[in-house]
């Protein structure tokens, strides 16, 4: 094997490493972390499927944002669902073997790059040219944008453009990677680029703000249904607290009249 | 103190304004000392090591708040968020943008909690806590009414109401409360009530007012039972009720509705306080405190039902906390909450809001009503942030919108709604929530006004609105003091139950007068018209 294929192989599992564990530990931290109290945001679903609806909405359509604004819902929605396709499409590359017949299906989900570019440039312009937007911005914000783009350019170009690289050596090595058969990969400079910023991605992932990925399954707000009165919730801290009678206040302020 | 200010001229259309950087800069509100920070247990000045408590309290608020902890991380700086606070839009200044109010406390977790933040903070933002972070702090939390309107549009839902109140708590902890809230969490928590108003001075209030009403209706004996053993309802209501205006009027429609149910009811002078700030700083120590008072007053009464009158985030604090706080509810399987849920009647909603049951009458055709008597409003609602982002009425979906207009519109003929975008779970805010209903925040309070100002002004001129309702007594404050500011009639805001008040045809003493039937809208035109003639 080649320097440059040791360093992406050893890159791929670092990366993937980082993230398994980053995410688990995050996870696990917002799993663990008590909501002692009920603050759903209205219109506060009734009942559990009534929550479960929401959460999909949420998640499939960002019902929140397109309520919020239109602009970052159509680029924002176009981003993710672009970014969904072309990753589905991208198993056939990590599939060892043959590939079965269903993959035929997700061919034309190449074109789903430019949905996912479209998407990336317009929140891109809206972070420059929005002077609330750009207000709020900081350096992560616009790199973020930066690598996806490149990320997405860089694969739109290897798939439209005569620029094609070896894909059967391409196959070779992501399959390789999942069965540890460990194999060269082609080395040009569009194809590096754009693996190195999917592993490079996909190690920062815990420790940026993609983390809303897991968040948004955690947000209270969006994750509690609407029965306060019918059912006491209570956290695990405020029932130890209440358990010792251990307010603060009870020892300052003293006992009641 | 009170600077000189420009008030913000209502525009046609609510536009998105250009940024105006630091406009907003200040000292903020007026700060607590010693004297009110000792009864609630923070320091009565800035301690020494403050940094080091901030941060320690920040972590062991983000490990006690799931909200916290994801909210700060989850936000992409998307901006959906940033011209939806009514303070950004009347005010400019952009650290008043939920995401960048959130930022504030949000880049020193980065800087201390942070991977990124505690090696690239400028690649990601994150800052010192230093004094002027600190101050940043003080001044631009109490720019926030914690509304949350801002969550309904994130599309993680997150809240600035959480950020805003885990940052008033690490204030308190490095002894800077604001005065406005922690004064009054000290009357309310060792007095009962806001306003600091003792057990005789309140029975005298109620006397009068007793006699007022019976002077007003020919006759009619509405009570004001206080501390009442035995009764069946345990009324609590913010105290503004007892002595502001309109608010009192508010009191004088719930008497009237208990007396023609003929039910037993109660207030307590141990526990006279809906509002509950508590909430507003933070604390759920303290916000226990409050909500332990008026478990105490239910079990001392033996009341078998909780009720809740106008009052905003008392209702939410009601209607969200008070079964996981005190255990007014139902459902709990635990001994201290259990013991009082007990005692409770369970065929009735535990708490209930004065509207579910005036609503609930006014269903069962228990009411009668002269709708004529308010021929004279073009009314319309004002939804408070809290009841409507934070709470439900009826248990049916919208309840908290549905019932409060029901209620109005079964004692007015005129009623019109404002914009869409300005109502319901969308509402603007006063302006004067969130322990921001001080003298001292006049500025920010007149310029978070502007958006719903601007909605009214809209129905002023389209519909003749000339009558605002509201359930909330913050509200009621706050709107009569803004609304002369934008040239409007300050009297123009009234209680729901007000209207009731006005509308609502009582039992004259020895005369059996026949109930009205179910209701329905042509049976209160026939009432109406009978009325009329």
């Amino acid at each position: 094997m080649s320097v440059i294929s040791i360093f992406f192989t050893a890159l791929f599992y670092i990366s993937l490493i980082v993230f398994l564990v980053g995410m688990a530990r995050k996870i696990y931290q917002f799993w663990m972390t008590p909501a002692p109290l009920k603050i759903p945001t209205a219109p506060t679903p009734l009942t559990q499927t009534g929550v479960v609806m929401r959460m999909m909405r949420e998640v499939a359509l960002f019902e929140s944002l397109f309520k919020s604004n239109k602009w970052i819902w159509l680029f924002g929605w176009l981003f993710h669902f672009g970014l969904l396709l072309v990753l589905i499409r991208h198993i056939r590359y990590f599939w060892p073997g043959d590939l079965p017949d269903i993959f035929l299906l997700t061919q034309p989900f190449k074109y789903a790059a430019f949905a996912m570019v479209v998407g990336l440039v317009g929140l891109m312009l809206r972070r420059v040219f929005v002077e609330r937007i750009r207000y709020i911005s900081a350096p992560s914000d616009y790199l973020m944008l930066i690598m996806l783009l490149i990320i997405g350019v860089s694969g739109a170009v290897m798939t439209f453009t005569s620029n094609h690289t070896d894909i059967i050596m391409v196959k070779e090595f992501a399959s390789g990677l999942i069965s540890f058969n460990w194999a060269n990969l082609p080395t040009e400079v569009h194809f590096l680029v754009h693996i190195f910023l999917v592993f490079v991605l996909m190690a920062i992932f815990p420790i940026s703000k993609l983390l809303h990925v897991p968040g948004i399954f955690f947000s209270p707000t969006r994750n509690q249904m609407d029965d306060a009165r019918s059912k006491r919730h209570i956290s695990s801290w405020a029932l130890k607290q209440e358990q010792e009678h251990a307010t603060r206040l009870e020892q300052t302020l003293g006992k009641d009249e | 103190m009170a600077k000189e200010f420009d008030i913000p001229v209502l525009p046609a259309y609510l536009e998105i304004p250009e940024l105006k950087e630091g406009i907003m800069d200040g000292e903020g509100p007026f700060k607590s000392v010693q004297e009110f920070q000792k009864p609630l247990g923070f320091p009565g000045e800035k301690v020494d090591n403050w940094q080091q408590v901030a941060i320690d309290k920040m972590g062991e608020l983000k490990s006690k708040y799931r909200s916290v902890q994801v909210f700060l991380d989850s936000c992409v700086k998307c901006g959906a968020c940033t011209d939806k606070c009514h303070y950004f839009l009347g005010s400019s200044d952009p650290k008043n943008m939920p995401v960048a109010r959130q930022d504030l406390f949000r880049s020193v977790y980065r800087r201390h909690f942070t991977f990124t933040g505690k090696y690239f903070p400028k690649l990601v933002g994150a800052k010192e806590l230093d004094d002027d972070m600190l101050d940043d702090w003080y001044n631009y939390f109490h720019q926030c009414s914690q509304c949350r309107r801002c969550s309904v549009f994130c599309p993680y839902g997150i809240d600035t109401a959480e950020i805003s109140m885990a940052a008033r708590e690490v204030l308190d902890v490095v002894g800077m409360g604001q005065k406005y809230c922690n004064q009054i969490l000290g009357k309310a928590l060792t007095i009962g009530n806001n306003l600091g108003l003792p057990e005789p001075a309140l029975r005298d209030t109620l006397l009068d007012l007793e006699e007022e009403i019976e002077e007003e209706t020919g006759g009619v004996a509405v009570k004001y039972p206080l501390d009442q053993k035995g009764a069946e309802i345990l009324l609590i209501t913010p105290s503004a009720d007892f002595f502001a205006e309109p608010h009192i009027d508010g009191l004088i429609g719930y008497g009237k509705v208990f007396h023609q149910d003929g039910v037993s009811w109660t207030l307590s002078s141990y526990a006279s306080e809906g509002a509950n700030f508590g909430m507003f700083i933070g604390s759920y120590d303290v916000m226990r405190k409050a909500a332990l008072r008026i478990r105490k007053a239910a079990l001392d009464l033996e009341v078998s039902r909780v009720m809740v009158g106008e009052c905003g985030h008392a209702w939410r604090v009601a209607y969200s906390f008070w079964n996981t706080l005190s255990g007014v509810g139902a459902g709990a399987t635990d001994e201290f909450g259990q013991k009082l849920q007990d005692q409770l009647d369970h065929r009735y909603p535990q708490p209930q809001h004065i509207i579910e049951y005036t609503h609930d009458l006014i269903q069962r055709g228990k009411l009668a009503f002269d709708k004529s008597a308010n021929d004279d409003r073009t009314v319309t609602f004002h939804d408070s942030c809290n009841v409507a982002r934070a709470t439900n009425m009826g248990g049916i979906s919208d309840g908290q919108f549905i019932l409060p207009r029901d209620v109005i519109k079964a004692v007015c003929n005129n009623y019109v709604d404002m914009e869409r975008g300005t109502i319901k779970e969308v509402t603007f805010c006063c302006g004067g929530g969130g322990g921001l209903l001080t003298d001292d925040l006049m500025e920010i309070r007149v310029k978070g006004a502007m958006p719903r100002m601007q909605a009214l002004k809209a129905v002023e001129e389209d519909n003749g609105v000339n009558t605002l309702a509201a359930i909330c007594a913050i509200c009621k404050s706050q709107f009569s003091k803004v609304l002369p500011k934008f040239d409007f009639d300050p009297y123009m805001i009234v209680s729901v139950h007000q209207l009731v008040s006005e509308a609502i045809i009582m039992d004259k003493p020895q005369i059996a007068v026949q109930k009205a039937q179910p209701q329905t809208d042509t049976d209160d035109a026939m009432l109406a018209e009978t009325a009329e003639t």
